[in-house]
């Protein structure tokens, strides 16, 4: 391996990066909006954001991110490969999340809503001061499982020629033949993007657990 | 901009079912795979010596924090050059089986541990050895407590499998893509294929949520 072949390594999962960051806010937005959604007092808002999960959890994502790459444009809307990866994985993975989401928001005791609701709180009030700060830490651990298979997923972009690690790996196969060598390196360069991934995480989850009083062990505690 | 044609779905129908038929036998094998070795590293984990647990912890750990996809290439492009050969779908199997052991082990080690310890002491009391201690009083309990989740890895394993196409398995999006190469019209064929995979997958989970209570009380 030379110089040049590390950096366009380097330069892929600068990418990978951007594409895991890009699908993680879109996720992040969509897994809350729908989990939500899902706990609505009406039932056609759960029943419609029931049929998005169902639907986005049904189907591959690989799938997905070909038939937006390649299907869509017959239908008049041409996206950058980018651009059809991000919406792929955001789309997919929070369909994923926002059953994350729901599942914290149903962890908090009833009490705490009626507290809030006893103490004339808005529904905005209740959901930003009450409910959500209590059912943030719950999400941690679950989203950090989903942001690593998110990690992994942004490998998949590949397949639609975007610059990414694997992609560049791809190109560094060809130049060089050495493909243990190459994608050994790759491999080792998403497995430490995962674990940086994960170690921002857990100190994200000590914060929010902090933030309601909830300090975790000392050292850590729990893995 | 076409309009979608019904006559084409007909005519590519027994292409993709031809690719259906692989993506299922890749399922199948894949999760075969994934169930053994699983096991195996579960129960190397729970090994007294360190000098077991620590290289199967850490070639888990790897495995399942590195994308199948890469994992795929790597098998695909380097086993080969070690004198193994095998063919693409083989690869695939192993590849899928490799990559769910690590999260298959994962379920097998939260079943043993669901075994209530005076199992394992009542074991030891009777003296029983080692290896009947593990197939016939733990396994058996861990397993009704395991299967729904293994159920859940299976159906994710199906929606993995048309990464098998970028090592030249035919599966469904192979066949959708070689169709689509050949036609310049990828609209039917990947929104078949999208769609066979929904029609699949979600009857199929909710069955496991009807087993899982059943097996759960």
């Amino acid at each position: 391996m030379t110089g040049p072949l590390w950096v366009l390594l380097l330069k892929g999962a600068w990418i990978t990066v951007q594409l895991m960051l890009y699908s993680a806010a879109l996720a992040a937005a969509v897994a809350f909006g729908i989990g939500l959604a899902r706990t609505s007092r009406l039932w056609i808002v759960r029943f419609l954001s029931g049929v998005y999960v169902e639907f986005f959890r049904g189907t591959s994502a690989l799938v997905l991110m070909f038939w937006l790459f390649f299907a869509l444009p017959l239908l008049g809307w041409q996206l950058a490969g980018l651009w059809a990866g991000t919406l792929a994985l955001g789309l997919s993975y929070g369909a994923y999340g926002s059953e994350v989401v729901r599942g914290a928001l149903q962890s908090v005791p009833a009490a705490q809503r009626e507290a809030a609701v006893a103490l004339s709180f808005s529904p905005w009030q209740r959901l930003r001061k009450v409910i959500l700060p209590q059912a943030v830490p719950e999400m941690m651990p679950p989203f950090n499982n989903l942001l690593i298979e998110l990690l992994k997923g942004t490998a998949l972009a590949s397949l639609l020629s975007i610059g990414e690690l694997t992609f560049e790996a791809k190109l560094a196969r060809l130049s060089t033949g050495e493909s243990a060598q190459v994608y050994g390196i790759i491999l080792v360069m998403y497995f430490v993007i995962a674990f940086v991934v994960t170690r921002v995480m857990r100190l994200l989850e000590r914060r929010a657990k902090a933030s309601v009083g909830q300090a975790s062990l000392a050292g850590g505690g729990h893995r | 901009m076409n309009d979608w044609s019904w006559d084409y779905v007909g005519d590519i129908m027994p292409k993709l079912l031809d690719g259906l038929w692989v993506t299922v036998q890749a399922t199948l094998l894949g999760s075969v795979a994934a169930f053994a070795l699983g096991l195996v590293w579960a129960i190397a984990l729970r090994s007294p010596s360190r000098w077991v647990t620590w290289p199967v912890g850490a070639l888990v750990e790897f495995v399942r924090n590195t994308p199948l996809l890469v994992q795929l290439f790597f098998l695909f492009f380097v086993l080969p050059g070690w004198g193994l050969s095998f063919g693409p779908l083989t690869t695939g199997v192993i590849g899928l089986g490799l990559h769910y052991s690590t999260y298959t082990a994962e379920v097998y080690r939260a079943g043993i541990d669901a075994v209530p310890r005076g199992q394992w002491e009542a074991a030891t009391a009777l003296s029983l050895p080692r290896g009947r201690t593990w197939v016939a009083v733990i396994l058996p309990q861990a397993f009704r407590r395991v299967v729904p989740a293994l159920g859940n890895y299976v159906i994710a394993m199906f929606k993995d499998t048309p990464m098998l196409s970028a090592i030249t398995v035919g599966d469904m999006l192979f066949q959708a893509n070689s169709i689509g190469a050949t036609t310049f019209d990828y609209m039917e064929p990947i929104t078949v294929v999208g769609v066979l995979f929904i029609v699949i997958s979600y009857p199929t989970s909710v069955l496991l949520r009807v087993l899982e209570r059943r097996l759960v009380r």
